[in-house]
């Protein structure tokens, strides 16, 4: 069964070539139905080569479709391998896309573009799954550049709002700055080894000089960082909220942002190899971008703000992890993830249709009443994500923590504290949305903009930038109009919408039972893929248990001060709880927007007046002197411009025909 | 017509020497393909000039019997065989050995399809706003001299071409462009005459110095001047290859003497632009590999490491001041240094993958910037404006449009899975193996590339239409029709390069290989997993400084570690 893997990409492909050339023609909803189907398919066959997988020496199997790139020594192949790695991404890829395909159906409702949506989703899902499947680091490159292009569209999908628009440019922009070091990596890697093949590449790189190593390995590493969002390259996704919620989930939480993870999971051969100092790195950057991105998160007011800072900051668990040596638990946690943050995506996108596009959570509130299948499912992922035994999440962060305490007690401690945090900024998120008393309406909103102080107002004015406070694309002002007034009555979505919703929500309950300590399925299965870089805990029973204690009472701690604050708080205890340097992300995004606006830009622009002046001017200086090109140009205006080109003409043929005379004689 | 054939086979010997292949077509491919649009051109200027459409149909039709024979040159050739192939040749001048040689090899086979290609499409995509007769009849010409160059094996003749592509262009700027035309025409003119001029005095003086080695006769003949190049004192040989360099330069263009080629752009009528992007700017980079790199190749080892920088510089420096262009055309133009900075760093790593990386990117460039200047010129056509500040929500309006120019954008930014990004990586990574830090640097440019086109795409075509932008009409048909070989080749070459690289790699070895055994110097190469020895210095003295990466001692250790 495992030589049917081609079909796994080639549907979602087929799907794409259907929608964009039949698309407008196929039409609302079947368009959507067609994509869904392709996808479901993909996730089908992915499962039958999963039972055949089993049978295969080792759990590993390649196919070769083409040569793509023959160039010298370069060989480059277009090649699946499916080994444990590839077939987990691939099986979770396939089964959350297949829910979010269908969860869009009710979501695009009414879209102009509905058929143009599916077209991108469908190749989204080609790309991601070339990414994971590619027995090549090139081949992983084109799905890694697929995605992003894909992200960028989806991002900008209502692009006729400025925002979005920016928001999609500045997403490619910024991930480009990491493909560069995914690039110099696969140079060094040609370099070094004259293939970029995974299996030829991994197998040799325990004999690879330190340097070598470490070089790759950090390039890798800015890849992945760009990719996966992490500090200093994460703005990108916080602004990447503007594509529709389910871009927001499928891209932007459970599967393109983990790329970086796989790669990091699939390059850790390499690690292994290089200094020590790599790791370090690595494992430190994953904690400081958990830390600031989950309190950023505590103080955001837009839902999907604080869902997308949570991604952030959940990616830099599986940094740590990656860093710590515990490839398995950074595969455990992205997949654990996907579940809950798809589920809470999806949940926040129905909010946002039940309300008519109100994101403002200020607005919210007491939504479990209007909505309960929504309200009941998001709570249960938000028990997952703050780490609430035994949810899935509790499982995956634990197992993280521990290997980060492990590596090294201080980034145990920034796992932990990250973790009350979490607790505490989604459930802020989950009283605001769905207790408490709905306050939505003119009057709620004219109360919120005072309550929130002249600062934003001001900043609104003077720096009309797209990272000020931007509700649903407008600066939140007196002046803005609610979306929806008191009497409104938010509505419970389609089906369509509140399956995916269901089966996600599950998943997020028992999902940990893929590596429970104990059973350790998913470490065995995938053993020999990271053989090289694991490195091997053995905790007692009591040492999981005073850490399963410590967490659970941490998550429950960060439960009980968001109780208190935001359901049992005043307005102004409230307040204080928003500090505006977390409201504004430290000002790094504001930051570095001013520097590219100001310093950057008159860089860029020193530049190209160089150019005209300095460059250019000389060439017309001296194009003046010597030739009188002014006068004559004056002269050409009036009518001369082919008397001039026949005497350009006539001056070579003399020339020529006195050279060759010239020559003539000299022969 | 029919007895022409004949009477000119009889002129040109065919011979395929170094294959020993025969065409079996009956007349000589080569000459005839170039004396199609040749034909053309006489019989538009024989035409009264009130037959708009006859004049149109002749200069269509001949360039598309240029390119149907391009293609069955690319059908016929034999893809394993290093050396020239459909080679014919005919005495001009004897006492100096100038014959009519012209013959094709894996590097010039793809230009000359491409010629073929983007002649017709050009012509068929825009025409002229006044005295069509003029417009089409330079433009034939302007053919005849690109595919010239391409096939010349004469020293002589290629220069010949080389000329002759100058004044078809001088005029289409000149008396169809747009604003500014006579300015950018005239520029055009003299910087690239001033080049030419260097080398007229290189080749002749070449073919005079040369000739002591070969029996004392002057010959023009491109295979005999390379034998014989070696008696060439080493300070001569770097200075005739300063001579012929500087053309190429100016040509190509290779930073600092790009200045005439935006305003060129600029003005020029689409069709020109088209060509000039497509094809003419390849004239110099296929210059540098066919008479800098063959006939000179200790001086192209010398001077490798300075072109390898200009090549970085066009690169970063294209880029910048493409992202700071307020009007489309000069922007695009402005991409076409930095594109062309690939090629030229990947010709001077004098690494396989280099090379032909090198070439690849010559033929991607003219496909997708050839593309991109035909849908500005569609763009013209709706809104006499390629000005960023009046362009506005296009998408919206125009859907297809804007889905084919992303498409041709993004291959442009170099998006594997479309054609711009194989030979970027190839060049890249051949860069790499030799001065590794400049291909480093030289990444750099595909963040700027992205930057630039992504955001002139946002100004353009994202946002609420206006006013004026509210009406644009999205494709017809025919422009659908026009466009569409481009986007297809564009996919094409993405995914399946192979075809492409397997009849370059040997021509492009052969050529390497010259220049190892002419300098007695290993070129360097990848390591093939045999030896891992460490890639940033750590004191095992493998290490060698970025500069120098052709130091001889440290690349015979690698030729070993290779065996």
């Amino acid at each position: 069964m495992v030589d049917i893997i081609w079909l796994v990409p080639a549907l979602p492909l087929l799907g794409f070539l259907l929608l964009v050339f039949f698309g407008k023609r196929i039409g609302e909803p079947l368009a959507g139905w067609l994509a869904t189907l392709m996808v479901g398919g993909s996730f089908v066959v992915a499962v039958a080569v999963f039972f055949g997988l089993l049978d295969q020496p080792e759990h590993t199997y390649e196919q070769v479709l083409f040569t793509w790139i023959p160039a010298g020594d370069l060989h480059v192949e277009v090649g699946f391998l499916v080994d444990p790695l590839s077939m987990a991404m691939t099986l979770f890829i396939t089964f959350v896309a297949s829910l979010i395909h269908l969860y869009s159906i009710g979501y695009m409702h009414g879209d102009e573009r509905f058929p143009t949506f599916f077209t991108y989703l469908n190749l989204f899902v080609f790309s991601m799954l070339v990414l994971v499947l590619g027995n090549n680091m090139l081949l992983t490159f084109l799905g890694w550049e697929g995605v992003g292009a894909c992200s960028y569209f989806l991002i900008s999908f209502w692009f006729t709002k400025e925002a979005n628009a920016s928001a999609g440019k500045k997403a490619f922009i910024t991930n480009r700055i990491g493909d560069w070091g995914f690039m110099v990596a696969m140079f060094a890697t040609f370099f070094a080894f004259g293939t970029l093949d995974y299996t030829k590449v991994m197998g040799q790189a325990g004999g690879l000089a330190k340097t070598t190593a470490t070089f790759i390995a950090l390039m890798l590493f800015v890849g992945a960082v760009g990719k996966s969002a992490q500090i200093p390259l994460y703005v990108w996704l916080p602004d990447a909220m503007a594509g529709p919620t389910p871009v927001s989930a499928l891209i932007h939480a459970a599967t393109m942002v983990t790329a970086g993870v796989y790669l990091m999971t699939r390059a850790n051969p390499i690690i292994a190899a290089s200094d020590g100092y790599v790791g370090w790195t690595i494992a430190g950057v994953g904690a400081a971008t958990a830390f600031v991105a989950a309190t950023i998160g505590m103080a955001q007011h837009d839902i999907k703000k604080v869902l997308a800072y949570s991604t952030v900051s959940q990616l830099g668990y599986m940094f740590l992890a990656v860093g710590s040596g515990a490839y398995v638990a950074a595969i455990f946690h992205m997949i654990t993830h996907a579940f809950f943050k798809a589920c809470l995506f999806l949940g926040s996108g129905s909010v946002i249709h039940g309300m008519v596009g109100e994101q403002d959570m200020r607005l919210m509130g007491a939504l479990r009443k209007y909505m309960p299948i929504t309200a009941g499912t998001f709570i249960v992922a938000w028990l997952a994500i703050a780490g609430v035994f035994p949810l899935s999440g509790f499982w995956s962060k634990d197992e993280i923590i521990e290997f980060a305490w492990h590596k090294s007690p201080v980034l145990g401690v920034i796992g932990f504290v990250t973790a009350v945090l979490t607790a505490y900024y989604m459930s802020r998120l989950v009283f605001l949305t769905f207790y408490g008393e709905p306050r939505w309406g003119e009057h709620a909103v004219r109360e919120v903009v005072q309550v929130g102080g002249a600062g934003s107002e001001e900043e609104a004015t003077t720096e009309p930038t797209e990272s000020v406070e931007l509700v649903n694309g407008l600066p939140l002002t007196s002046e803005r109009k609610p979306v929806v007034d008191a009497h409104f009555h938010p509505h419970e979505s389609g089906w369509t919408m509140t399956l995916p919703l269901v089966v996600l929500a599950l998943l997020s309950v028992i999902g940990g039972v893929i590596n429970l300590p104990g059973s350790h399925l998913l470490a065995n299965w995938l053993e020999p893929v990271v053989a090289a870089g694991e490195s091997h805990l053995e905790p007692t029973a009591t040492y999981i248990l005073i850490f399963s204690v410590i967490s659970t009472a941490l998550a429950l701690g960060g439960i009980g001060l968001a109780y208190f604050v935001w359901l049992k708080g005043s307005r102004q205890l409230q307040r204080g709880f928003e500090p505006v340097f977390l409201e504004k992300a430290w000002y790094y995004d504001l930051t570095l927007a001013a520097f590219m606006g100001g310093p950057g830009r008159r860089l860029f622009e020193a530049i190209s007046w160089f150019d005209r002046t300095v460059i250019d001017g000389i060439v017309n200086g001296v194009g003046a002197a010597t030739l009188g090109v002014g006068k004559k140009v004056r002269r050409l205006q009036n009518g001369y411009v082919r008397s001039y080109a026949l005497l350009v003409v006539i001056g070579v043929v003399l020339i020529t025909a006195f050279v060759l005379t010239r020559m003539l004689q000299l022969s | 017509m029919s007895t022409l054939v004949p009477a000119f086979a009889a002129v040109f010997e065919q011979t395929s020497e170094h294959t020993g292949e025969v065409t079996g077509l009956g007349f000589p491919l080569l000459p005839v393909m170039v004396l199609c649009p040749l034909l053309g051109a006489i019989v538009i200027a024989l035409l009264p000039k009130e037959r708009v459409d006859v004049i149109r149909l002749v200069a269509v039709l001949s360039s598309v019997a240029a390119g149907a024979l391009g293609i069955v040159a690319l059908a016929q050739f034999e893809p394993g065989a290093p050396g020239f192939q459909f080679v014919s040749s005919a005495t001009w001048i004897e006492s100096l050995d100038i014959k009519f040689i012209l013959g094709i090899d894996g590097i010039s086979l793809f230009l000359v399809v491409l010629t073929g290609i983007l002649f017709p499409i050009s012509l068929l995509a825009s025409k002229p706003e006044h005295d069509p007769k003029g417009y089409y009849a330079w433009l034939t010409l302007l053919e005849v001299g690109c595919l010239g160059v391409f096939c010349a094996l004469d020293l002589f003749v290629f220069f010949l071409f080389f000329e002759i592509t100058l004044v078809p262009l001088y005029m289409l700027i000149g008396k169809w462009g747009h604003g500014r035309r006579v300015y950018a025409a005239t520029k055009f003119f003299v910087f690239t005459m001033l080049g030419s001029a260097f080398m007229l005095v290189a080749i002749v003086s070449l073919a005079i110095l040369a000739k002591a080695g070969d029996g004392g006769t002057i010959s023009f003949d491109l295979q005999k001047v390379i034998a014989s190049q070696a008696n060439l004192g080493t300070v001569t040989s770097r200075l005739i290859f300063v001579g012929m360099a500087v053309a190429f330069m100016v040509k190509t263009p290779v930073f600092p003497f790009h200045t005439w080629l935006p305003d060129a752009h600029t003005e020029a009528p689409t069709a020109g632009s088209v060509n000039l992007a497509g094809i003419l700017l390849k004239l110099g980079t296929y210059g540098f590999l066919r008479y800098g790199l063959q006939l000179f190749p200790e001086a192209s080892l010398y001077f490798a490491p300075t072109m390898i920088t200009l090549g970085a510089i066009g690169i970063i420096y294209g880029g910048i001041v493409a992202a700071m262009q307020q009007n489309l055309k000069r922007l695009v133009a402005y991409s076409s240094v930095a594109h062309m900075g690939f090629c030229v760093m990947g010709l001077f790593a004098l690494t396989i993958e280099g090379v032909e990386g090198s070439v690849l990117q010559m033929i991607n460039h003219g496909i997708t910037t050839g593309a991109l200047f035909i849908l500005l010129g569609f763009l013209y056509r709706r809104r006499h404006t390629y000005e960023l500040a009046e362009l506005r929500g296009i998408q919206k309006v125009a859907p297809v449009f804007a889905g084919v120019f992303t498409v041709v954008m993004l291959a442009s930014i170099g998006v594997p899975g479309l054609n711009g990004f194989v030979g970027e990586f190839l060049v890249l990574a051949g860069t790499f193996i030799a001065h590794r830090w400049w291909a480093v640097v030289a990444a750099i440019g595909v963040i700027i590339a992205a930057l630039y086109l992504l955001w002139a795409y946002q100004r353009a075509f994202h946002g609420e239409p206006d006013e004026a932008n509210r009406t644009v009409p999205d494709l017809d048909w025919g422009e659908k029709l026009v466009i569409a070989p481009l986007v297809a080749l564009i996919v094409f070459l993405g995914v399946y390069p192979k075809p492409v690289l397997d009849r370059i790699e040997p021509a492009v070895r052969r050529v390497l290989e010259h220049v190892e055994v002419s300098t007695g110097r290993e070129l360097p190469s990848s390591r093939k997993g045999a030896d891992l020895a460490p890639l940033v210095g750590d004191g095992h003295g493998a290490s060698h400084p970025p500069a120098t990466g052709l130091d001889p001692g440290a690349e015979a250790e690698h030729a070993e570690a290779d065996r």
